[in-house]
């Protein structure tokens, strides 16, 4: 250690300024300078600006009335609630959106995906239209496309289209039943929450005795039916307390049920099918990665296609999946950004409007880069963890 | 001895064989690819209803029921929307994107100035074509002109102000104009910003690569809109009273900042996956680092990472719709901000327009990637692992 000391100061080098470790010093501190000019000069001027336009800086003005109202949200909120409220329906509207638009993707991406590397041409071809069309044009185009194109153009809810379940669609979005619970119906959520822990559990054991002594259980079927059967009983023994609010037609508009406005509806759309091209070439590559000797050497076990694919491919496949799955993820929830266009109260438009009205541009745009910033490390770092399950446990 | 010889030598060789029925022909081809198993002749039905059922309606719509021309709404609107198609009446109106071609294509430029564009248009694919085509010689002459001379010329002759030609606010711009415009400069500068960023983010001075890590992955957890957001709203905010910036230039740094933080990502995987050996060896050749890096290692780490480069520029190429939300018309502003047009507004405008908007930037998006799929195979000389 002392000897490689020594060594390392030995001044052959020469000249002073041909010396690399007080060159990236003077570069660094070059840099250090710069940068802090540069930022004293902005604040001088950000400060100057807003004295002059008589904005006063803080984050005091997220306490006062908010005045504007907000079509969609899922906790209480009315003109007369603060700048600080608004901003938060705005953001657990991001992430519905977000959420239920990941696992739609998801699912979309897998099918196609999967179906790209079928043995049937036709669905092959389908999917590879499927891709190819979404991949290759913008996601604000897509929304704007299921907004003004699709959307819009529905009948007026006097003349509602029907569908199965007796739900509608018309102009003013989608409406279907809403779910009324009664008296004791916590008794059907402790009963699926039982259902999943006794499933869990039976998979467990089953996992533990075919290590041991090679007997299979059918899994999947008792976890179906303890997850279903177990809240269908809880269900039956409450005494039926679910009852559900249809939509009814009256003269001008439908009354009742659960509306899912156009706006939201055309979000969730087109991010699903948007992303979902992306997930689909994603689990493509990810299957075609796992090495043709794997699906053989499956076979020549004897294992039937589907036991091959869910047993030996897809767990192989995942961990190549997962990472750029990931940062779909991230794509997708910040994409949802765009619901500003079409005026879906998304966190960057009701952040957008706190911002118009009190002019507090800095804080307003720093809580924005803030919150997303926040979502994309909690998804990653979601991700990270099922990743680290995932990976391959090298011996 | 001869007579009792059971060795047989074949002289002639055997006629060969067709192939069995099982395995040629349409029959073949049909049973291999279509109706395998139980299971895919069910998906095969599936996917040929499903075929059936929207095939025939889109082409219906777009080209057999679509009105190719006309004055106004009338021609795309049926009796009870006050036009003069019969009820039920559905179909594509290629009439508006007829009427709007020019404004699609060129927003609010001033008409009897917009040979100014088609010419900038003409230079672009005249210095382009020949750049992507392997074959044609003097490259390095034609880069020139292209990223350094052409940028200069099309900023004249399409902002004017000189040499008398009449100046053209940014404001008028629109359409395809800026969409295209946008994206090559984006392109022009994201490029090297984002070699740079990559470097530093690789460097050996802790400050420079924090500050790159810290640029990087900010503007990578954010949203493009909010990134747009922050230059239209607080760049005014930091610049001295008085000075204000131009909103197309606004929109320029935003998309380009934007894309140069991911392009560095792509360019750093790059940059890792070359062995260390090249590192060296320039090292020991008494290579400076601007001559490693530009001689040795950047030719190599980019041309690895070709296709995440074209993928970052298909993706700034669609970013740039978004500018449409600091009120900027691209092609995609423009169609949506035309679909209010008293004059041309039914049920069928909205769709048209943006299947027109959808099909040019399919075009461009679909184009960047099989080029860069062709010079991916090209310069593949074999060292994939």
């Amino acid at each position: 250690m002392a000897s490689q000391e020594i060594l390392r100061e030995e001044p052959s080098r020469g000249s002073f300024v041909n010396d690399p470790k007080v060159r990236s010093l003077f570069f660094q501190a070059l840099v250090v300078v710069l940068l802090v000019a540069g930022v004293w000069w902005i604040a001088q001027n950000v400060i100057a600006n807003l004295t002059r336009l008589h904005i006063a800086s803080g984050f005091g003005f997220l306490k006062g009335r908010a005045g504007f109202d907000i079509s969609e949200r899922a906790i209480a909120y009315s003109s007369d609630s603060t700048y600080g409220r608004a901003i938060l329906v705005g953001l657990i509207n991001t992430i519905i959106v977000a959420v239920v638009g990941i696992i739609t993707a998801t699912i979309i991406g897998f099918i196609v995906g999967i179906g790209r590397l079928s043995q049937n041409w036709l669905i092959r071809k389908i999917c590879t239209v499927y891709v190819e069309v979404f991949r290759n044009i913008p996601p604000l185009l897509v929304i704007f496309f299921w907004y003004s194109g699709v959307l819009a153009v529905l009948p007026p809810p006097r003349d509602s289209i029907n569908l199965p379940f007796s739900s509608f669609l018309n102009q003013r979005g989608f409406y279907f039943p809403r779910a009324v619970w009664g008296d004791g119906s916590w008794l059907i959520f402790v009963a699926l929450l039982v259902g999943i822990a006794m499933a869990w559990f039976v998979a467990r054991k089953a996992r533990q005795r075919q290590m041991a002594t090679g007997q299979q259980f059918p899994v999947f079927w008792t976890s179906t039916a303890l997850i279903v059967g177990l809240p269908l009983l809880a269900y039956a023994l409450s005494g039926f307390p679910l009852s559900f609010d249809y939509p009814k037609q009256s003269t001008f508009n439908l009354t009742g049920g659960f509306q899912v406005s156009p706006e939201f509806l055309s979000l969730y759309l087109a991010l699903s099918c948007y992303t979902a091209a992306f997930i689909a070439e994603i689990v493509r590559a990810g299957i075609r990665g796992v090495s043709k000797g794997q699906t053989e050497a499956a076979a020549a076990l004897g294992l039937r296609s589907g036991s091959i694919l869910r047993l030996v491919v897809v767990p192989q496949a995942m961990r190549i999946v997962i990472p750029p799955l990931t940062s779909q993820y991230l794509n997708l929830t910040k994409n949802s950004s765009l619901a500003i266009a079409i005026g879906y109260p998304d966190l960057t438009a009701t952040a957008g409007t706190v911002l118009n009205q009190t002019g507090q541009a800095v804080e307003g745009v720093l809580i924005m880069m803030a919150v997303y910033l926040a979502l994309s490390l909690v998804t990653s770092a979601v991700m990270n963890v099922v990743n680290a399950r995932m990976a391959l446990v090298e011996r | 001895m001869q007579e009792h010889d059971m060795s047989w030598v074949r002289t002639e060789m055997a006629l060969a064989q067709p192939a069995p029925a099982s395995v040629r022909g349409m029959g073949a081809w049909v049973r291999t690819n279509l109706i395998g198993s139980v299971g895919d002749a069910i998906l095969t039905i599936i996917g040929i209803a499903l075929v059936a059922m929207i095939l025939p309606q889109v082409i219906n719509w777009a080209f057999i029921n679509a009105q190719w021309t006309g004055p106004d709404r009338s021609v795309c609107a049926t009796v009870a929307q006050g036009g003069i198609q019969s009820d039920g009446w559905s179909g594509a109106c290629w009439a508006f994107v007829n009427a709007k071609f020019g404004q699609f294509m060129f927003g609010t430029y001033p008409i009897e100035e917009r040979w100014r564009p088609i010419l900038v248009a003409i230079l672009f694919v005249a210095l382009l074509v020949p750049m992507l085509i392997p074959r044609v010689p003097r490259k390095g002459l034609n880069a020139i002109l292209l990223f350094l001379v052409l940028p200069i010329v099309s900023f004249v002759l399409l902002v004017g102000g000189m040499f008398g030609l009449p100046h053209v606010e940014t404001s008028r711009w629109g359409g395809l104009l800026v969409t295209l415009s946008l994206s090559f400069v984006g392109i022009a500068v994201s490029l090297p910003l984002g070699v740079v960023l990559a470097l530093g983010r690789r460097s050996k001075m802790p400050i420079v690569k924090m500050l790159c890590i810290i640029f990087i992955e900010t503007v990578r957890g954010i949203p493009l809109i909010t990134v747009l957001f922050f230059v239209s709203v607080m760049l005014p905010l930091f610049l001295p009273a008085g000075v204000s910036f131009d909103k197309y230039l606004r929109a320029l740094i935003g998309v380009s900042l934007f894309a140069a933080a991911y392009m560095a990502e792509v360019i750093r995987g790059g940059l890792q996956a070359i062995p260390k050996g090249q590192y060296e060896g320039a090292d020991s050749l008494g290579l400076g680092y601007w001559q490693k890096m530009g001689l040795i290692v950047l030719p190599q780490a980019l041309k690895l990472v070709i296709p995440g480069i074209v993928n970052t520029f298909i993706g700034m190429f669609k970013d740039t719709s978004l500018v449409i939300i600091i009120s900027m018309f691209d092609l995609l502003g423009i169609v949506k901000q035309n679909f209010s047009d008293p004059n041309w507004a039914t049920p069928q405008t909205a769709r048209s327009g943006l299947i027109f908007a959808a099909v040019v930037f399919w075009l461009f998006c679909f184009g960047m990637s099989r080029y860069s799929m062709y010079t991916e195979r090209r310069l593949d000389t074999g060292h994939k692992r």
